[in-house]
């Protein structure tokens, strides 16, 4: 048996057996780390479809970032988790019907579609594998989508700032160094001397 | 038996349908149903890169890319909403976001 058929069963496998483990696990911090698997195996998927930048980008933002960034959530909330299973089994048969039928729809339509994919217009950047894949993406990112790269940036960047403003929270509870004010003082304001009379005291 | 492209896209809507499924059943918990969308946008990243690779078009893995850079944003603001949104009610329940009535 060919050894890339039985490396793609294995990762699909595994992605979709921890995708289920996402979402029915019991505890949130195991759903995390459940996802971080099927992020690892979907890279591993992307590897085999050539796409080895995306493949470590992949590995990089997401469980290096956005996972570790959801742990850290679950792990700051502090969440009563009998709570969060109540209304758990009620659900699973009407969604349970309506995922099954959404599922059906979608593989009956790869099914009778898929057979016959082909376009008729001529690839606008065609792949070269003469170059590596993250050289190929550069020659395109910065040239005929430089525009959309752009635009991505500045989604970051608003993103960013908006994390920041929603989660900063201004305490009042806890007294702060202002450097305005302390440079604003004067000594005359702040300094008082006092004639101390001997035996007596201020 | 040699993969081809329905392979890839059957994995693909085994995980968007787990995705609606997360979202379904986690109604006491938003952070499931956060990372049930971050399952779902996977799922639209490997349907791209499959057709990419099919079609030997380098504009599919382009746009994953920008897919990939929108669900980071995505899931940065949907968290600081969400602690801001423990931080005032003391919960992440679906069933106690009604502060605005609608």
């Amino acid at each position: 048996m060919a050894i890339l058929p039985l490396v793609f069963y294995i990762l699909a496998i595994v992605t979709i057996t921890s995708a289920v483990m996402v979402v029915t696990s019991r505890n949130p911090v195991y759903a995390v780390l459940f996802l971080i698997l099927t992020f690892f195996n979907a890279a591993g998927l992307f590897l085999l479809m050539n796409a080895e930048f995306l493949a470590m980008i992949l590995l990089i933002i997401y469980i290096g970032a956005v996972a570790v960034l959801f742990l850290f959530v679950v792990m700051m909330l502090n969440i009563n988790l009998v709570v969060l299973r109540q209304g758990f089994t009620s659900y699973l048969p009407i969604g349970g019907m309506i995922v099954l039928a959404l599922l059906a729809e979608i593989i009956m339509v790869i099914g009778l579609g898929g057979t016959e994919l082909k376009v008729t217009a001529a690839a606008t950047s065609p792949i070269s594998y003469q170059i590596t894949n993250a050289e190929a993406i550069g020659r395109v990112i910065y040239t005929d989508y430089v525009l959309a790269f752009h635009t991505a940036g500045i989604v970051l960047l608003v993103s960013m700032i908006g994390a920041i403003v929603l989660a900063l929270r201004q305490r009042t509870d806890v007294k702060r160094q202002s450097i305005n004010k302390q440079n604003i003082r004067l000594p005359e304001e702040v300094v008082e001397l006092v004639k101390v009379t001997r035996g007596r005291g201020v | 038996m040699a993969i081809t492209i329905n392979h890839y896209l059957i994995v693909a809507a085994i995980l968007f349908t787990l995705g609606i499924f997360g979202i379904f059943l986690n109604r006491k918990n938003v952070i499931i149903i956060l990372m049930s969308i971050e399952l779902m946008l996977l799922a639209v990243n490997i349907n791209f890169i499959a057709f990419s690779t099919q079609f030997g078009d380098l504009v599919g893995q382009v746009f994953a890319l920008l897919v990939l850079t929108v669900a980071a944003a995505e899931a940065a603001v949907g968290l600081a909403i969400l602690v801001v949104f423990f931080r005032n009610r003391g919960s992440i329940s679906v069933d106690d976001i009604n502060l605005m009535k609608g």
